[in-house]
């Protein structure tokens, strides 16, 4: 076949594949809609959830609190929320249940604060931020200026949101579940109706139809990209660092490595739907243990060494570095090296394994 | 043209199994046939007679484990990207891109043989298919969808088509309907070879046939030479009352006579002195005349009953 004509069977064959993933609502649905339910999910709703305040119950005559200066009055209530009481015993008890966080009562000039160690985030603000007013208070009644001052700078900015690293570990759920349930179906699918064979005794080359293919797929996961980076960008506060565009061809060759895994599990398995199967059954377990949906750094220390072994994990690691953890380019390299071994070796894995006939 | 004046295809002594050496199949053993060019060339054989196998050889997707395939003058296997494109297939299953309509189906199928889409469109219009252009293949019925598969085959004028079991799974009508597709075929000088378990599309359509079971090649020979070499008595019904079984065996000719409620027949070797008796005695009333069919062909060549 001539040159133009081979560009004619690039053409038709990749619109095809186009039309048969458009027009399967089953396959745009994962590939697109349900990794961004997880990305409205993470980013949008527990991404921008700001700690509530502390619930505290005054029991009796709190002089320290009722008797505080309007400024300071209007700080405490940032941290607290304060309802009155005259039954010590219940405001306890409410503090067990857990309906309050808090009960202080005066006894002389003491304090006391009665709170649970249950929540231990809002133990530790309660119990801070009464003996910073307490301390402050007495500095204040010394008349005396005080020796030293805190200044506390916030240095947290946006680019430490949820959204942040959120984005690429779902992102890399997404592509390597479209990029490999696409190749199983297809290899499985195009085995079990004939249409290999019959593509097989036609001149075009192999390399073509396998380019299609390919050349398809990391479309969508490009699409994918876009998608995600876009949305994220307008919507829930994503940053990019500088070099975040070294995670397309990072991402190109993590879309090969998928599609390799597809290919093995359409060369295992007997149907389209077996295929597909086996490939979630391969990509979602690997999704969790490479930190798509949760930081790594939480886990213990022997499940992150385990994540070396997992091509996912390079994927979604080289990415958060490019795209917010402000590394250079080159940090996709030793990613990429490692994402393009995988797909060499498990794709020739796949072509071992495959068997024309099913039965 | 590398093979000009030669046959279209050439099998010697083909021989193909399947298994270990314990439960071992001969799909095909020791097949040898030509098909000359322009020929409508029929394998005939009930399932499982080694037909797909022997096909599937010949189109080079298969390996054989002995003898010799000459396509075009050249040999299939491995894939000869050569031969490709002056052959055409239809496999046995509808091979279709998924979701896709039937001109997306044919269009995509003519630009592997770098066809433009106007050529694959007037194909569709050829096979009867043009109101059908966007209906996707899963929604067409089972005869259009074979349409659909044919035109694929067609779309980049092969010189060879192979066709295996096009009618198979098809109503009689729908079966009827793609005869006459079918038998159009070879008018521009094409070699069609068609696999087949139906008796009557055998006769219907092809030049000769090889009759194939259990791998091996029976005869080969055209449909009318098959059934005159068998020697098989004309069957020759009438009406009852119109002559009672005696009657009917003093028939001069007759051979012997089979009397049953529906029907009095009488065989013979000499049908047309039985029809001038019968004609001279006025009882040609309800009258059929059934000569040897395939059918008998097969029974006398494998001593059973034919089953498809």
């Amino acid at each position: 076949m001539n040159r133009s004509g081979n560009g004619l069977a690039f053409r038709m064959l990749s619109l095809a594949i186009i039309r048969g993933f458009v027009r399967d609502r089953a396959s745009v649905f994962f590939a697109i809609v349900f990794p961004l339910m997880f990305l409205v999910l993470f980013g949008g709703l527990l991404g921008n959830q700001t700690q509530s305040k502390v619930d505290m119950i005054q029991v009796g005559d709190v002089s320290f609190i009722d008797q505080m200066p309007k400024d300071a009055r209007a700080a405490f209530e940032q941290t607290f929320e304060i309802t009155r009481s005259d039954d010590l015993a219940d405001a306890i008890a409410q503090v067990k249940k857990g309906d309050a966080d808090v009960a202080v009562e005066m006894q002389g000039d003491t304090l006391l604060a009665h709170y649970t160690q249950t929540d231990q985030v809002k133990a530790a603000v309660t119990q801070g931020v009464l003996q910073a007013f307490v301390d402050g208070t007495n500095v204040a009644l010394s008349g005396k200026p005080p020796t030293y001052r805190l200044d506390a700078v916030q240095v947290e900015d946006d680019s430490l949101k949820t959204i942040q690293y959120v984005t690429p570990g779902l992102l890399g759920w997404a592509v390597a579940m479209s990029a490999s349930f696409g190749a199983a179906a297809t290899l499985n699918g195009w085995r079990n109706s004939k249409l290999l064979r019959r593509l097989q005794l036609s001149p075009v080359p192999t390399g073509t139809l396998v380019g299609a293919r390919v050349a398809v797929t990391v479309g969508i996961a490009l699409t994918q990209l876009a998608i995600f980076l876009g949305l994220g960008a307008a919507f829930f506060g994503l940053r990019l660092t500088g070099a975040w565009m070294a995670s397309i061809p990072l991402l190109v060759v993590g879309t090969l490595c998928f599609m390799a895994i597809g290919l093995l599990s359409g060369a295992v398995a007997k149907t389209t739907e077996g295929a597909v199967n086996m490939a979630n059954f391969i990509v979602l377990p690997m999704s969790f243990l490479s930190g798509s949906f949760f930081p790594l750094d939480v886990t213990p220390q022997w499940l992150q060494n385990l994540a070396h072994v997992l091509p996912l994990f390079w994927l979604n690691n080289g990415m958060l570095d490019v795209m917010v953890r402000g590394e250079p380019a080159t940090a996709v390299l030793l990613p990429m090296a490692v994402l393009a071994a995988f797909a060499v070796v498990v794709t020739a894995l796949a072509a071992k394994l495959f068997r024309w006939e099913t039965t | 043209m590398t093979n000009s004046g030669g046959p279209a295809i050439e099998v010697v002594d083909l021989a193909k199994a399947y298994g270990d050496s314990r439960n071992l199949v001969r799909a095909v053993d020791g097949v040898t046939f030509s098909v000359a060019e322009g020929e409508f060339f029929g394998i005939l054989g009930p399932n499982g007679a080694g037909k797909t196998t022997t096909l599937e050889m010949i189109e080079g997707l298969r390996k054989p484990d002995a003898g010799t395939i000459t396509l075009l003058g050249q040999s299939p296997w491995p894939r000869n990207p050569a031969v490709l494109p002056r052959i055409g297939v239809q496999l046995q299953s509808t091979a279709f891109f998924d979701r896709l309509t039937a001109r997306e189906q044919i269009r995509t199928m003519a630009s592997l043989y770098g066809v433009q889409p106007a050529v694959a469109d007037e194909w569709l219009e050829r096979v009867g298919l043009a109101d059908k252009a966007d209906t996707r293949v899963w929604d067409l019925s089972g005869g259009q969808a074979q349409r659909l598969s044919i035109a694929c085959a067609l779309v980049h004028d092969p010189e060879v088509v192979f066709l295996d079991e096009p009618t198979a799974a098809l109503d009689p009508q729908a079966r009827r309907n793609l005869w006459e597709l079918l038998s159009g075929l070879t008018d521009s000088g094409r070699t069609v070879v068609l696999t087949t378990h139906y008796m009557d599309e055998a006769e219907v359509l092809c030049d000769r046939v090889a009759i194939v079971d259990h791998g091996r090649l029976l005869q080969l020979d055209s449909p009318a030479n098959l059934v005159r070499g068998l020697d098989a008595p004309t069957r020759i019904s009438v009406s009852p009352g119109q002559l009672t079984a005696d009657e009917a065996r003093a028939v001069p000719g007759v051979d012997d006579v089979d009397a049953d409620a529906g029907s009095i027949t009488l065989r013979t070797r000499e049908p047309a002195r039985v029809l001038t008796a019968l004609a001279e005695q006025q009882h040609l009333a309800g009258i059929s005349v059934q000569t040897g069919t395939l059918e008998d062909v097969f029974l006398s060549l494998t001593g059973r009953e034919y089953r498809a």
